[in-house]
């Protein structure tokens, strides 16, 4: 009865889906987890001030100008052109056998040919996902009762100290849910690194439906597999804002 | 000792700080009363860098407070405060709020922040509760454990923030008991309140503010019986 759903190209493909499977999981959590570092700092940096001194022109310029301008460039430009961008403009920069500005010669050879295109895409992924979970932060810092600050403050703690004691805890509470519908997202977009050639999820379908001229089984069977990830996904971000908002 | 010269203090165009004088000795209790918006809670937070003046100069011991290269957090820990919506840390127990301080600034290891903690909270009456978190808590008792915390940095001076308008009425009498159990316990209070008869009875001195300026200064017999000013007079009509 389901003769023009032909599920021997699936089985055929399983392996390359398996695989697609795993690099789109690894993508996704090297993503929330730079993201994540990374996106705390962006975000402390947007909300950089000192009261007084030679401090206050430092923050203002050094360190709250570039934290926006980095924020509005991912979050103001597509995902695709910025992977675009980061794999054929800024890598081959850093990473190049003759004149690359981190790493050169044979370790770039090696890098280039055996990581190349998961460098770039989890790179793009990582710096794309920290602009927005900045944003989370940001949001998730400045909605802590500013009473909470003075209380730190008033006892002697310093700048640093209460912001890891006392707002970033509390905050970081606050932010789970928006991370998890971040983390969601981020899944999603991984499959445009598929473009550059990584062999993820979306690009397994596409070498399938190559391969066989079949378009329906290959992406109904990755759509299902991103669903239920999803989907449980966010089934565990709704249990996180129901535990939270009794508190 | 503190001395205050000249503070002046603006919230964008509105001055609520004109031309604020005063002296305290150590180990006075002093209750700040007057209408609200006379500037009672700003001159407070502007004795513990809370609130930064525009011009005055504000001495507290060795601290020039108005000074912008001052050491705030020394300041601080010298200068405790508790606020009138007490602001607990609501993700630490009442043990971790207290002890939070004294082991983050002092250094003090876990046991004698502890030790100090929980002698804290036998003197305020909540010796029980010390694992419970803040919401658990009624507001007296979190408005107890506030200034359990603010004790325990071993401050010179405490300020209170009209600590009881917050609370329920049948609340309020826990707190200011504990508050009369410190007066002359060998430390300098200054009370933002709206309690006459806690002023009345505690107070060494009473500082009567209205329209960002203290008008009268004096013990709690010569404003409530005889003051001296007649805004006085009139904000004492109001409310006795």
């Amino acid at each position: 009865m389901f003769d023009w759903f032909r599920t021997d190209i699936i089985r055929e493909y399983l392996p390359l889906f398996m695989q697609g499977l795993g690099t789109t999981v690894e993508l996704t959590l090297i993503g929330v987890t730079v993201g994540t570092v990374l996106g705390l700092l962006l975000g402390l940096g947007k909300l950089a001030a000192a009261e007084r001194g030679s401090w206050r022109w430092i923050l203002r310029w050094g360190v709250r100008l570039p934290s926006q301008i980095y924020v509005a460039f991912f979050r103001g430009t597509p995902l695709f052109v910025q992977i675009l961008l980061i794999h054929f403009a800024l890598v081959p920069l850093l990473i190049h056998p003759e004149n690359g500005l981190l790493i050169q010669r044979e370790w770039a050879l090696f890098l280039k040919r055996e990581y190349g295109a998961f460098i770039s895409g989890a790179l793009a992924l990582s710096l794309n996902a920290a602009a927005y979970i900045a944003e989370i932060f940001r949001a998730g810092i400045q909605s802590i009762d500013v009473g909470q600050f003075e209380a730190a403050r008033s006892l002697g703690l310093n700048y640093f100290q209460t912001m890891k004691s006392i707002i970033i805890p509390q905050a970081f509470r606050r932010m789970l849910p928006p991370l998890g519908n971040e983390a969601i997202t981020l899944l999603k977009d991984s499959s445009l690194v598929s473009a550059i050639g990584l062999a993820e999820l979306a690009y397994a379908a596409r070498t399938a439906a190559g391969a066989y001229s079949r378009y329906w089984e290959p992406y109904l069977f990755i759509s299902l597999i991103y669903l239920m990830i999803t989907l449980v996904m966010s089934y565990g971000v709704h249990r996180l804002e129901q535990r939270y908002k009794t508190q | 000792m503190i001395t205050v010269q000249g503070l002046q203090k603006f919230f964008g165009a509105k001055q609520v700080l004109q031309d604020v004088f005063c002296e305290i000795r150590d180990n006075e209790v002093i209750c700040v009363i007057g209408p609200s918006g006379s500037g009672k809670s700003t001159f407070l937070r502007c004795l513990n860098a809370l609130e930064r003046p525009e011009a005055g100069l504000i001495q507290i011991d060795q601290f020039t407070v108005t000074d912008r290269q001052a050491d705030f957090n020394l300041l601080r820990s010298h200068v405790g405060m508790v606020f009138q919506r007490f602001n607990l840390f609501p993700h630490k127990t009442v043990l971790e709020n207290i002890t939070l301080a004294p082991m983050q600034v002092k250094k003090l290891t876990q046991a004698e922040a502890e030790r100090i903690a929980r002698d804290l909270l036998q003197r305020v009456g909540l010796a029980e509760k010390e694992q419970a978190y803040p919401h658990q808590l009624s507001g007296g008792q979190q408005q107890r454990v506030a200034i359990a915390r603010a004790l325990a940095m071993e401050p010179q001076i405490l300020l209170f923030d009209e600590p009881t308008s917050a609370l329920d009425p049948e609340m309020v009498g826990e707190v200011l008991d504990v508050m009369k159990s410190l007066a002359h316990g060998g430390k300098t209070m200054i009370v933002v309140t709206h309690e006459m008869g806690f002023a009345r009875q505690v107070s060494d001195r009473i500082f009567f503010m209205d329209a960002g300026q203290i008008v009268e200064t004096g013990s709690p017999e010569k404003i409530f019986n005889n003051p001296t000013s007649e805004r006085t007079r009139s904000f004492l009509s109001k409310i006795l």
